[in-house]
C-alpha cells in the first residue's frame, strides 16, 4: 500500500525508504555493477569456458523482505565422492556495487554440496551461481529477485 | 568494533556414522563494505570477514569467500559428513588480520 | 429455521462446473421461493470425510454487507480465468441467474438493490449454526474445520482486544487448524501468546527465525476423520513483512517456500497421510501456480485474494477452493478417499445470508458479550451516506475515495495514498455510518495518518511499485492487495506493461496539470510500513470528515484509467 512509501525523516524523504535502507549500507553513490560487470568476472575466473544450465539449485526469495539480509542458499547436485565432487560454487550479483559476492569450495567430506548466508542487495537484480565440478565441468543458474518498496497491505 | 566477535554455531546431537549433518554458524561482525559515505562524505574503509573455513580434524570440509555484499553479523551454513569422532575446527578470518575460532567437539556413534 | 424476507430465487440450473454443485441446491430451487437454512444446508454427502473451510473473516462478528470486486483483473496466466471473472462474466461462467442470491452473494452489479431482498451476510453465530449443522448430520468425528487467516483483523472489538476476541470465537466454533497474515500485525509476542494458549493448531510452514533459519510454528498437522488420515499443511501469508510492518515482526522471515512445501507433503505421506490439504494464505494465482509445480497436494484451502468461487477448480491432481471473505461463507467439502486418494467429491460455497439462518445461541451471546463493552461507540451515528460506498475492486473503491476525501479536508493535503486492502465492509445508500462503519475500514494497529511532502517523480515510483506487485505476470512476483488507492490525482495505467512502465499521465486534479517530477507536494496517508510514522489515526480523520460532511455522497471516480486488461 501506500504510506508505507512514507519516509518517517524529511531526508529520508529524498530517497523512497525501504531501497534507501539497503542502498545506504551498500553505497548507492559509489559504482554498480551491471550484467557486463559479471559477465567480466567470469571470464577473468573462467576464461570463457562454456557452462551448462542444471544442476545448480539456487534458492534466493523471489521478493526480498529485507534488501539487508537477503537469504542464500546454493545447492549442487553430486554424488561427492573422491571421484566426482563440487570444487566450489561462485555467487555473483548483477545490481550490487561490486558483482561478487561469494565463494564456497567443498570437499568430497562435506558431504552434500549445500551451504547458506545472508547477503545485501541495492535493488531487484539477477544473482547468478557458476558450480565448478571436480572434473573441471561448469554448471549455472540464475534467478531474480525483486527488492521492493513494499506495504498495500492486502 | 569494540568487542571482539564471538563466534556461535549449532551442530546436531546424536550424530550416527552415516549421517550428513548441517552446521549452522553465526558471528557477531558489521561487514563494512567499503561502498559506503560517512556522516562527513567520506568514504567509510572496507572492513569485513572475507573467509570463512571449517576443518575436520585438520581435513578441509568447506570454505567460504565472503565480499562486501555479505550482511551484517553474518551467517553461514554447510554440510558435513562426519566418519569418526574428533573436532570440527572454524575459524573466520577479519580484513585486520585477526582470526575468530570455534571448535565443537564430535562425537559418532 | 425463520426467514424474514422473500428471497426472489431465480431458476439457475446450477448445474454446472463439471467439478462441482457450487450453490446448485439454492439455483434450483424455483423462482419466488423462500431461501431457507434447509436449502443453504442441502447437501447429498459423499465418502468418509467433510472438510469446512473459513477465510478471510476479518473479524466481522456480526452479519454485514459486503460487495464483491466488480474489477478484478487477471494478468498472465491468470487473465480472464476465474476468479478473474466479474459480474455477468461470472455468473454465466458459474451459470448464475442475474437477480438470483447467488448473484447477490457472488457478484456487485446490482448490489444496492439485491441487498434489499437478500439482507447481510456472515455472522459468527450463523456461521456456528452451519457448522455446528454439518457436524449433527455427518458425525463430529468425520469434520475437520479450517480456517484461512485474515481472521483476528478487521474490527473495532479485534483491534481493542488486539486479537481475543476472534481468537476466543474461533476456538468457540471448533476450529481444528489457522493460518494467518494480519494476525502478525499485532507483533511476535502478542501472536505466539495467543497462538499458544489456543486449542486452534496455528500452522505456518514458511516462517524461520532469522537469526538460526529454524522453525518458528508447527509447520502441519495430522487429524484422523472419518478414519483417514489428513494430513494440513499451513501456509502463511509469504509477503507478510513486505506488505505489512516488518518492525512489527523482526526476529521472522516469510517467503513462499516452495520446496519446503514439497518436504512437508513428502513427510506427511511417509507418516501415512490419505489426504494432503494446503491450509494457505497465499493468495488464489500463487496457489494456483502452486499447484501446478508442487505435486502431491490434493487439495488447497485458498485465501488472502477473497474470492469466493461456487465450484471447485481443478489444477492438475489439486483441487482448489476459494471461500470469500468477511463470513459471507461457509465452504464444505466432502471427500471419498480410497487408496490414499480422492476418489470422488463433493463441494459447495454455503452462503451465509443471516436472515435464512438461526443465530447459534451460544455463539449469539459470545458475540454480545464481546461486542457488550463497546456497543454504545460502535453504533455511534457519526452521518450518513446517499451513495454505496464499497472497498474492494483493483482501483479505487467509494469507500476508498470517501478517506482519500477525508485525508485531503482533514490534513489539507493536495494528494491523498490509501491502501488496496481488500477487507471492509460496504454500505448502502441511505445508511448511518456509524463509528464501527468506519473502523471496520480503518482498524489497524499502525493507523497513523501522515503528512508530508513527496515530489511527482517519488509519487510515481510508488504507484509503479505497487502495481508491479498486483500486475506481475508471475503470481510469485505479485504481494499484497490491490492498487494503492489515490484522491487529488488522476494517471493512467496499462496494467500489461512492465515495471517501471505502467504508469502514466499523472495529473494533479485540482489544477489539472501533469505532475512534476521534481516538485513537492503535500501528501496525506496511512497504513505506512515504516516504525514511528507520526499523525493521527485514521479512523479519527474519517470520522471528522463524515461529521462535518453530515451526508456523504461520492461522485463516481474517473480519475483512473485502466488499459492492457
Amino acid at each position: 500500500m501506500a504510506g508505507p512509501h512514507a519516509p518517517r525523516t524529511r531526508r529520508a524523504v529524498l530517497r523512497l525508504a525501504a531501497l534507501a535502507a539497503a542502498a545506504a549500507v551498500i553505497g548507492p553513490d559509489l559504482a554498480r555493477a551491471d550484467a557486463k560487470a559479471v559477465e567480466a568476472e567470469l571470464k577473468k575466473l573462467f576464461d570463457g569456458k562454456t557452462m551448462a544450465e542444471g544442476r545448480v539449485k539456487l534458492d534466493v526469495p523471489q521478493i526480498a523482505e529485507n534488501g539487508l539480509v537477503v537469504p542464500i542458499t546454493v545447492e549442487v547436485e553430486s554424488p561427492m565422492t573422491e571421484q566426482d565432487y563440487v570444487k566450489a560454487v561462485h555467487v555473483f550479483a548483477d545490481g550490487n556495487p561490486l558483482p561478487g559476492v561469494l565463494s564456497f569450495k567443498f570437499s568430497p567430506a562435506a558431504g552434500r554440496a549445500s551451504a547458506s548466508t545472508r547477503m545485501r542487495l541495492a535493488q531487484t537484480q539477477n544473482i547468478i551461481a557458476v558450480a565448478e565440478m571436480s572434473n573441471g565441468a561448469l554448471f549455472t543458474a540464475k534467478a531474480e529477485v525483486k527488492v521492493t518498496i513494499g506495504g498495500c497491505g492486502g | 568494533m569494540s568487542t571482539r566477535p564471538t563466534p556461535r554455531v549449532r551442530v546436531p546431537g546424536n550424530i550416527k556414522a552415516g549421517d550428513i549433518v548441517e552446521v549452522k554458524t553465526l558471528i557477531a561482525h558489521e561487514m563494512e563494505s567499503g561502498q559506503r559515505r560517512g556522516s562527513d562524505g567520506k568514504p567509510v574503509p572496507r572492513r569485513i570477514i572475507n573467509r570463512f573455513t571449517a576443518t575436520f580434524n585438520g581435513k578441509p570440509v568447506f570454505e567460504a569467500e565472503w565480499h562486501p555484499a555479505i550482511s551484517a553479523n553474518p551467517y553461514q551454513s554447510f554440510f558435513f559428513k562426519p566418519t569418526e569422532n574428533g573436532e570440527l575446527k572454524m575459524v573466520w578470518k577479519d580484513d585486520d588480520g585477526a582470526e575468530y575460532t570455534a571448535t565443537n567437539r564430535i562425537t559418532v556413534s | 429455521m425463520i426467514s424474514r424476507r422473500h428471497f426472489l430465487q431465480a431458476t439457475a440450473a446450477a448445474h454446472a462446473l463439471s467439478l462441482a454443485s457450487g450453490l446448485g441446491p439454492l439455483g434450483r430451487a424455483a423462482a419466488q421461493q423462500r431461501l431457507t437454512e434447509a436449502d443453504i444446508l442441502r447437501f447429498e454427502p459423499v465418502g468418509q470425510v467433510t472438510i469446512l473451510h473459513v477465510t478471510d473473516i476479518h473479524a466481522q462478528l456480526v452479519p454485514l454487507h459486503f460487495r464483491e470486486p466488480s474489477v478484478n483483473l487477471g494478468v498472465g496466466d491468470a487473465k480472464g480465468k476465474p476468479p478473474h471473472l466479474t459480474d455477468a462474466a461470472f455468473r454465466e461462467y458459474f451459470r448464475i441467474a442475474a437477480g438470483s442470491a447467488d448473484a447477490f452473494a457472488l457478484t456487485a452489479d446490482d448490489f444496492t438493490q439485491l441487498a434489499k431482498s437478500y439482507g447481510r451476510m456472515g455472522g459468527m453465530d450463523r456461521v456456528a449454526r452451519l457448522v455446528k449443522a454439518v457436524r449433527a448430520e455427518r458425525g463430529t468425528d468425520k469434520v475437520l474445520l479450517l480456517d484461512g487467516g485474515d481472521t483476528w483483523q478487521g474490527s473495532w472489538t479485534s483491534l481493542q482486544s488486539k486479537g481475543q476476541d476472534m481468537a476466543g470465537v474461533m476456538e468457540a466454533l471448533g476450529t481444528d487448524a489457522m493460518v494467518s497474515h494480519w494476525e502478525f500485525t499485532y507483533g511476535e509476542e502478542r501472536v505466539k501468546e495467543l497462538a499458544e494458549k489456543s486449542k486452534v493448531a496455528f500452522l505456518a510452514q514458511n516462517i524461520r527465525d532469522n537469526e538460526w533459519q529454524e522453525p518458528v510454528f508447527a509447520p502441519r498437522k495430522m487429524f484422523e476423520k472419518g478414519g483417514a488420515k489428513i494430513a494440513v499443511i499451513g501456509q502463511a501469508f509469504p509477503r507478510t513483512p513486505i506488505a505489512n510492518p516488518r518492525w512489527m515482526i523482526p526476529k521472522w522471515e516469510f517467503g513462499l517456500r516452495e520446496d519446503d512445501i514439497s518436504k512437508q507433503v513428502e513427510e506427511a505421506r511417509a507418516e501415512g497421510a490419505d489426504v494432503v490439504v494446503l491450509l494457505s494464505h497465499n493468495g488464489y494465482d500463487v496457489d494456483a501456480k502452486l499447484a501446478s509445480r508442487v505435486k502431491g497436494i490434493d487439495v488447497i484451502l485458498t485465501a488472502h485474494t477473497h474470492d469466493a468461487m461456487p465450484g471447485a477448480e481443478r489444477i492438475g491432481d489439486t483441487l482448489l477452493i476459494a471461500s470469500g471473505s468477511h463470513g459471507k461463507f461457509v465452504s464444505r467439502l466432502d471427500l471419498d478417499i480410497r487408496a490414499k486418494k480422492i476418489a470422488g467429491f463433493r463441494y459447495k460455497l454455503m452462503p451465509v445470508f443471516s436472515d435464512a439462518i438461526a443465530p447459534d445461541p451460544a455463539m449469539k451471546t459470545l458475540v454480545e458479550t464481546i461486542r457488550a463493552p463497546f456497543a454504545v461507540e460502535l453504533s455511534r451515528e457519526v452521518g450518513r451516506t446517499d451513495s454505496l460506498l464499497y472497498r474492494r475492486g483493483n482501483f479505487n473503491g467509494t469507500f476508498d475515495d470517501l478517506i482519500a476525501q477525508a485525508m485531503l479536508a482533514e490534513r489539507d493535503a493536495e494528494i491523498a495514498l490509501s491502501p488496496g486492502f481488500r477487507w471492509g465492509g460496504t454500505l448502502l445508500p441511505g445508511d448511518p455510518i456509524t463509528f464501527e462503519a468506519i473502523s471496520n475500514a480503518t482498524a489497524i494497529t499502525y493507523p497513523a495518518c501522515y503528512r508530508m511532502q513527496m515530489t511527482g517523480a517519488q509519487l510515481k515510483d510508488i504507484l509503479e511499485d505497487v502495481a508491479d506487485n498486483i500486475f506481475h505476470p508471475d503470481p510469485y512476483f505479485q504481494g499484497g492487495g490491490d492498487m494503492v488507492r489515490v484522491g487529488g490525482v488522476g494517471y493512467a495505467i496499462d496494467v500489461s506493461g512492465s515495471m517501471g512502465s505502467r504508469i502514466s499521465g499523472l495529473t494533479l486534479l485540482k489544477t489539472g496539470q501533469p505532475l512534476e517530477a521534481s516538485k513537492a507536494y503535500t501528501v496525506a496517508g496511512w497504513a505506512s510500513v515504516n516504525e514511528a510514522t507520526q499523525g493521527p489515526p485514521i479512523w479519527e480523520v474519517v470520522q471528522a470528515h463524515v461529521a462535518r460532511q453530515k451526508t456523504i455522497r461520492i461522485e463516481p471516480n474517473t480519475a483512473v484509467k485502466v488499459t492492457g486488461a
